[in-house]
C-alpha cells in the first residue's frame, strides 16, 4: 500500500538498561534483569521474580531534576527517561518547528501512588497533590511538559498489553494523514501491588524465570520499562537530512472477541493481526525476516499466539524469539520495548535470544531462535497481545 | 478523502435522553455534588446474569452501543473505538481497597479482570462478536475526541466505512469521596439547573454513556456530517479564541459561518471564563448553548456536548433549556463544539447539517 513511517529516534528504559545502549549490550551478552522486587513492598516477593528498573523513586526525581513538590507518578517519571532519550537521539532541539505530538500507551498509570495512599488521601494532606496524577492520561501530560510540548495532540492509550503497539499505530497514521509532522510514541508502565496481585489472582505468575514458549513454562515475570519512538514525515526526514533507523512499515489490531483475559485456543484475533499488518506493509508472509513474538510464557498466550503464527506462516516461518525472558512482561509498554528491540535487530542484523527455553511445546513443532545470530534483516514483525481480546502487529523495515 | 457522517446516536444521562424519539422533552433538576444517569430497562439489552456482573460503566457502554446500533440499522462495524478518562473505576476501586484491607490475601480475579480501560470495548465486541479493530483512548477530558479523531482518518481513507465509537465514565465512591477532599467536586449541593452560578470552585459529577455509529455513507438516519476534530493538551485563556479562529480557517469558515456553538461550562468559578470570554467576545452574535447543567461533568461528557450538537443539527430546533443566549437562526447549518477541563485538554469539534 503506501511507503512506511520513518523512525528517526528512540529511548528506553527497562531491566536490562537505563538507555538504548544499554539495552542492546545485555540483549547481545544474554543478561537478563529479572529478580526480587526491591522497590514496592509486598507480600507476593518470595514468590514471585520481576523485571525492575533499579533505581528508587527519588533517583527518579533527581535524575528528572523535579521540584520536591511534584506529583509524578512511577509511571510518569519512567515515561519522561525514555522520552527525552528519544528526542535528544533524533536530534530535536527547536519543538515549534514541526506539529509534535505524543501518543503513548499505559495500563497501570498512577496507580502505584493510589495504592500507597488510598486511604491517606482522605486526611493526608502531603499526599493528595497525587490524587490528579491517577488518571492514565496524566502521565503522557508530565511528558509532554517535560518535552515542552504545548497546545499539541497529546493522547493515550489503554488496551492493556497490546497499548504501546496501538500507540505507534495511531502515531503511524497522525503522519500519514497529515496531522502531524512529528510524533512520539510509545508507552510507559510501572510495577504496582496492583498488577502484581492481579496477574497472582489469575494465576499466571511464573516463581522463576519466566521460558516462553517451553512446554514446561510456568507464566510470566511482570516487568516495569517505558520506551519511545519518533515518527516523523517525510518532508520532514528530508529537510532536516535525518538519518533513519528504521520504518514502521505496516500495522494491523483485531480483537479476538473470544473473552476477557484468555485468548482463544486459535488465535483468531492474533492471525488477523498480523494478516492486516503484512497487507498495510504489501508484504508476504515469506518476506518477515524475524518475528518479535508477544512470547509472554503464559499457557494460554504462548498456544493461542503461536498457533496464530503458524496459521500465518506456515512452511515459511521466519526465526522467532520472545525478548520477555530478558525484561519480564511489562505490559502496556511491552509494544514499544519489542519495536525499539526490533529497530536494534534491523540496524544490528541480529536476532536476539529466547532465554530458557529448553523443551518444545508438545502441541507444535515450533522452535524459538535460542542463541545469538547474525542474519541479514530487512523486516521484523513484532506482536502485541491483550486483556479485553486485544491483538496488535506492528512491521519494522530497513527500507521505506 | 471520504466525507465522514453521523449516522446513529445514543445517550445515556442524567436526563432521559436514551429514547432517541425524544429531544430534552422532559428535564429532571437534582440538587447534589454528584449526579446519576436515567436508566433505560437495561434487561431488554443484556441477560440478567450477564448484567448483574457487568459494573455500571460496562453496562451503560454496552446498552448504548446497542441502541446507537439499533438506529443505525447494521449488524456489525468495522471498529469499536471507545474513550474514558478513568477507566473502570468501580472494580478498580474494589481490587485496591482488597489488596489494602486483607494485606493482598485472599484475592479473587474478577474484580481486576474487569478493572481495566478497554473492558467496555472488549465487552462490546464480545457481545458484537466483532474481531475488528479495538481502541480505547483514556486522555482525561479528551478521551472522546482522540476516539473520534482516530473515526475520522480511517473512515476519509476508507479503511472502515462504519465505526461504533463512544465515551464512557462511571463513578467509583471512593474516588469521588478523593475528588471531593481537592475540590474538584463541588462543596455544597447546588441546584443543578443553576450551576452556572453557583460561583463556587469544583463540578457536579456525573457518570454516563455516549456512543455514535459514524461512517462514510450518508444513511437515512443521518445526523450530521463530522468535518473536523481538534485537541490541545494545553492552552492559556488568552489564546483560545485566535485557537478557535485558527481552527475555523483551517476549515474555510468565518466565525459568522457558525450557527450554534456548543460550550463545555460546568460552573466551577475558576474555569469558566474559557468560555465566558467567547461568550462575550468572538462569539457573542452567535447562539451558544450549554449541557453540563443537565448532565454534570465528567471526562467523556464532552460526548453529550456533541450528541447535542448532532440532535440541534438533524431536528433543526434548539431546547429552550439549552439556550446561553437568544439569537433568532433561520436555518442551523453548522455547529462548533468547546470543551476543556481545568483549563487543560482542549477540543473542538465541528459539525454540519447533512
Amino acid at each position: 500500500m503506501s511507503k512506511g513511517v520513518a523512525i528517526t529516534g528512540m529511548g528506553i528504559i527497562s531491566a536490562i538498561g537505563n538507555n538504548v545502549v544499554e539495552n542492546y549490550e545485555a540483549l547481545i551478552n544474554g543478561k537478563k534483569g529479572i529478580t526480587r522486587v526491591d522497590n514496592i513492598e509486598t507480600v507476593q516477593r518470595s514468590e514471585i521474580m520481576v523485571g525492575e528498573v533499579k533505581f528508587t523513586n527519588d533517583e527518579l526525581i533527581t535524575q528528572l531534576n523535579l521540584p520536591s513538590d511534584n506529583n509524578y507518578s512511577r509511571t510518569a517519571m519512567l515515561g519522561a527517561i525514555a522520552a527525552k532519550e528519544a528526542f535528544a537521539d533524533a536530534g530535536i532541539t527547536d519543538i515549534k518547528k514541526y506539529k509534535t505530538g505524543i501518543v503513548s500507551g499505559t495500563s497501570v498509570g498512577g496507580m502505584d501512588m493510589t495504592e500507597k495512599y488510598y486511604y491517606e488521601y482522605l486526611t493526608e494532606k502531603e499526599h493528595q497533590k497525587y490524587i490528579e496524577s491517577h488518571h492514565a492520561g496524566d502521565s503522557t501530560q508530565k511528558i509532554a511538559e517535560q518535552l515542552g510540548i504545548e497546545e499539541s495532540l497529546v493522547t493515550t492509550i489503554s488496551t492493556a498489553c497490546s497499548s504501546a503497539a496501538n500507540a505507534i499505530m495511531l502515531g503511524a497514521r497522525l503522519i500519514k494523514s497529515g496531522k502531524l509532522d512529528r510524533v512520539l510514541v510509545g508507552g510507559a508502565d510501572c510495577l504496582s501491588k496492583f498488577t502484581i496481585n492481579g496477574f497472582k489472582t489469575l494465576m499466571i505468575l511464573s516463581d522463576t524465570y519466566n521460558t516462553p514458549f517451553d512446554e514446561n513454562r510456568k507464566g510470566l515475570n511482570l516487568g516495569e520499562a517505558a520506551a519511545f519512538l519518533v515518527l516523523e514525515s517525510d518532508e520532514v526526514v528530508k529537510a532536516e537530512n535525518k538519518k533513519v533507523l528504521a520504518y514502521v512499515k505496516g500495522y494491523g489490531n483485531a480483537n479476538d472477541a473470544f473473552h476477557q483475559t484468555a485468548s482463544s485456543d486459535n488465535g483468531d484475533g492474533a492471525t488477523l493481526a498480523m494478516e492486516k499488518a503484512l497487507k498495510t506493509a504489501n508484504l508476504k508472509a515469506s518476506e518477515i525476516d524475524y518475528i518479535n513474538a508477544h512470547g509472554t510464557a503464559t499457557g494460554n498466550n504462548d498456544l493461542s499466539e503461536g498457533r496464530a503464527i503458524l496459521r500465518v506462516f506456515g512452511g515459511d516461518l521466519p526465526e522467532f524469539s520472545s525478548t520477555k525472558a530478558f525484561t519480564g512482561h511489562t505490559l502496556a509498554a511491552a509494544g514499544a520495548i519489542e519495536a525499539v528491540y526490533s529497530v536494534l535487530a534491523l540496524q544490528h542484523n541480529v536476532i536476539f535470544p529466547n532465554l530458557n527455553f529448553k523443551t518444545p511445546m508438545k502441541e507444535f513443532s515450533m522452535i524459538p531462535q535460542t542463541e545469538l545470530k547474525k542474519k541479514e534483516l530487512n523486516t521484523v514483525l513484532s506482536n502485541s497481545l491483550g486483556f479485553g481480546g486485544n491483538c496488535s502487529t506492528v512491521i519494522f523495515s530497513k527500507e521505506a | 478523502m471520504k466525507k465522514v457522517y453521523i449516522n446513529s446516536i445514543a445517550s445515556i444521562s442524567p436526563q432521559k435522553t436514551y429514547d432517541n424519539s425524544m429531544f430534552l422533552d422532559e428535564i429532571t433538576d437534582y440538587n447534589d455534588t454528584v449526579i446519576f444517569p436515567q436508566d433505560p430497562d437495561y434487561k431488554q439489552y443484556i441477560p440478567p446474569a450477564a448484567a448483574r456482573r457487568m459494573a455500571k460503566g460496562i453496562k451503560m457502554g454496552v446498552v448504548a452501543s446497542k441502541i446507537a446500533m439499533d438506529e443505525a440499522g447494521i449488524e456489525t462495524v468495522d471498529a469499536i473505538i471507545t474513550g474514558t478518562g478513568m477507566g473502570c473505576m468501580i472494580d478498580s476501586e474494589k481490587f485496591v481497597s482488597a489488596i489494602i484491607d486483607n494485606n493482598e490475601q485472599y484475592l479473587t480475579p474478577t474484580s481486576f479482570i474487569q478493572s481495566t480501560h478497554n473492558t467496555v470495548a472488549g465487552q462490546i465486541a464480545l457481545g458484537m462478536e466483532c474481531k475488528a479493530y479495538n481502541f480505547t483512548y483514556v486522555h482525561s477530558a479528551i478521551s472522546f475526541e482522540s476516539a473520534l479523531l482516530d473515526t475520522k482518518m480511517q473512515l476519509e481513507t476508507d479503511e472502515a466505512q462504519h465505526i461504533l465509537v463512544g465515551g464512557v465514565e462511571e463513578l467509583g465512591e471512593h474516588t469521588t469521596k478523593v475528588h471531593r477532599v481537592i475540590n474538584h467536586i463541588k462543596p455544597d449541593t447546588v441546584c443543578i439547573s443553576e450551576v452556572l452560578n453557583s460561583k463556587t470552585e469544583g463540578a457536579v459529577f456525573s457518570e454516563g454513556a455516549n456512543f455514535f455509529v459514524v461512517s462514510n455513507e450518508k444513511k437515512q438516519s443521518c445526523y450530521a456530517e463530522l468535518v473536523a476534530v481538534k485537541t490541545l493538551n494545553s492552552l492559556i485563556k488568552e489564546k483560545v479564541s485566535k485557537t478557535i479562529e485558527n481552527f475555523l480557517e483551517e476549515n474555510n469558515l468565518m466565525r459568522s459561518d457558525i450557527d450554534v456553538v456548543v460550550f463545555g461550562n460546568n460552573g466551577d468559578v475558576d474555569y469558566d471564563d474559557y468560555y465566558q470570554q467567547l461568550s462575550e467576545g468572538i462569539f457573542n452574535k452567535i447562539q451558544q448553548v450549554f449541557y453540563k447543567h443537565l448532565v454534570g461533568e465528567n471526562n467523556t461528557v464532552s460526548a453529550f456536548g456533541v450528541w447535542l450538537a448532532s440532535k440541534i443539527l438533524k431536528t433543526q430546533t434548539i431546547p429552550e433549556i439549552v439556550k446561553l443566549n437568544e439569537i433568532n437562526t433561520s436555518e442551523i447549518k453548522t455547529a462548533l463544539c468547546y470543551n476543556q477541563y481545568r483549563g487543560q485538554n482542549h477540543s473542538l469539534v465541528l459539525l454540519k447539517k447533512c
